[in-house]
């Protein structure tokens, strides 16, 4: 599970990166409300900072490459997860939401009390749930774009051709959305919670495992 | 009891040992990952470019090669029965999107002009407008996609390409593998699959909603091509070529995949 995390984050990278110099190509999508634009994706200057113009032959040569690394790499996980019985741990409960809720409150520091968890609380059960679903929504919505012909079917539950682009990008805000709570909760999580997503890689069922699950 | 002690002092010892150990092997081992994986990239992104001259260009040659292949694996889903999506024709944009004139600059010579299609034998025909008008037409509304991203309900009519090939006695031509297609000036030019080209819904359009062909959108005849993105649709073809080796093509030879197949 962790290898998984690990090797997704450089190819969710690649895939942000490769997606938005496609992207610039045709950059009409902006968030406006009432006929007044609140944010224009994206603006010059940005794309400057990040050498994005005039590259849409290369990133959709990286796109159509690392597609495959992504979904692979998805497939292995929920396979992974749903084999060895993570998923119990994983999938929201009936009370997860309810709980998700005083979780929320807990760290914004309005509770003092947390609910009881397991591996992963309430919030992080919705959270980690949401990202593989949002995982599975860009591979069905990225098809539904890459093949509309071919993926009919898959176009058509998306709402058709320019919906599904839209869905698409706005999965890829969703993503660093996640990322950026993701990390926060990290740091505020602490040297000891990082540490063992790094060495749960090596585990074997050893004892001291069980020492570090302790901490 | 003076004999438990110590033991028992350096087992606990032996357990953080190992703990610091443990962490010692994982973050090793994540950093050479890591900075293989880093590497693997570089070799990647700067991988050379491939050669000047060939009918592919611009892109890095593993890039190249994933898109080929990439096109081989979904190449076993294309199938004639998948259809592109058809709207009403009220739906049909009034003002069609228009891009670019490469390879349509120049003023048109709309009397002189043939379809010229090289046959097998070496020999040319030329077709004129007139004896492709006369065949079955066949209209298409359909969401026309750009690979910039854009895509746009248009309203095409013509002659389809099946029908085409059939009515000039094409049929050994149509069983090589690729179908080439220039401009007058040869500015432009692309390269089609024969199954692409073949697909119910490919035709050599002379109408655009329902009236004759704008010289801006390719008139007198062009490609209309929904199994590919618009980059493959010709303006003001010129010529039709037949080959078992892969014609040039105008994008393909800039960093974009050959087949651009939707």
């Amino acid at each position: 599970m962790r290898w998984c995390h690990w090797v997704n984050f450089p190819i969710l990278t690649i895939m942000i990166w490769s997606g938005m110099l496609i992207y610039w190509a045709n950059d009409e999508y902006s968030i406006t409300i009432f006929g007044h634009k609140f944010v224009q994706f994206f603006p010059d200057w940005y794309y400057k900072l990040l050498h994005i113009p005039q590259r849409l032959a290369e990133g959709m040569a990286f796109h159509f490459l690392f597609m495959w690394f992504f979904t692979l790499n998805g497939i292995f996980y929920i396979l992974y997860t749903i084999i060895s019985g993570e998923w119990r741990e994983l999938v929201p409960q009936k009370r997860s939401f309810k709980e998700a809720w005083l979780v929320l409150l807990h760290d914004l520091h309005i509770r003092k009390m947390a609910p009881p968890q397991n591996k992963y609380n309430a919030a992080q059960r919705i959270a980690y749930t949401a990202i593989i679903v949002m995982g599975m929504g860009s591979v069905i919505t990225g098809l539904a774009i890459y093949k509309p012909v071919q993926f009919y079917y898959l176009t058509w539950i998306c709402g058709g051709y320019h919906f599904a682009r839209i869905i698409h990008f706005a999965l890829t805000l969703g993503y660093v959305f996640f990322f950026v709570i993701h990390v926060v909760q990290v740091i505020l999580a602490g040297w000891n919670n990082f540490r063992s997503v790094i060495s749960g890689f090596e585990v074997v069922n050893e004892e001291p495992k069980t020492v570090l699950k302790d901490e | 009891m003076s004999n438990r002690a110590p033991k028992k002092t350096r087992k606990e010892l032996s357990v953080d040992q190992k703990i610091s150990r443990r962490n010692f092997i994982s973050f090793t081992v994540f950093g050479a990952l890591g900075l293989s994986a880093y590497g693997g990239w570089r070799w990647l992104y700067n991988s050379p470019m491939e050669p000047n001259g060939g009918i592919t260009g611009d892109t890095r040659v593993p890039l190249r090669r994933a898109l080929n292949k990439t096109e081989l694996a979904f190449r076993r889903v294309f199938s004639n029965n998948h259809l592109v999506k058809t709207y009403p024709k009220e739906m049909a944009a009034k003002y069609v999107r228009h891009n670019t004139d490469i390879g349509s600059k120049s003023k048109l010579d709309a009397a002189a002009w043939r379809l010229q299609v090289r046959k097998i034998s070496g020999e040319i025909m030329a077709i004129s407008i007139d004896e492709i008008k006369a065949l079955p037409k066949f209209d298409i509304v359909y969401d026309f996609k750009c690979v910039e991203g854009w895509d746009q309900i248009q309203h095409w009519g013509g002659l389809r390409f099946v029908d085409f090939v059939k009515h000039f006695g094409l049929e050994a031509e149509s069983r090589l593998e690729y179908v080439g297609m220039e401009t007058p000036d040869k500015e432009y030019y692309v390269g089609l699959d024969m199954p692409s080209a073949m697909h119910p819904q490919t035709v050599l359009a002379y109408e655009m909603n329902g009236m004759p062909l704008p010289v801006k959108h390719g008139a007198p005849l062009r490609l209309i091509i929904p199994v590919k993105y618009g980059i493959k649709n010709l303006k003001r073809i010129g010529s039709i070529t037949f080959s078992n080796h892969r014609p040039h093509d105008y994008w393909a030879e800039q960093g974009y995949d050959y087949y651009s197949g939707l």
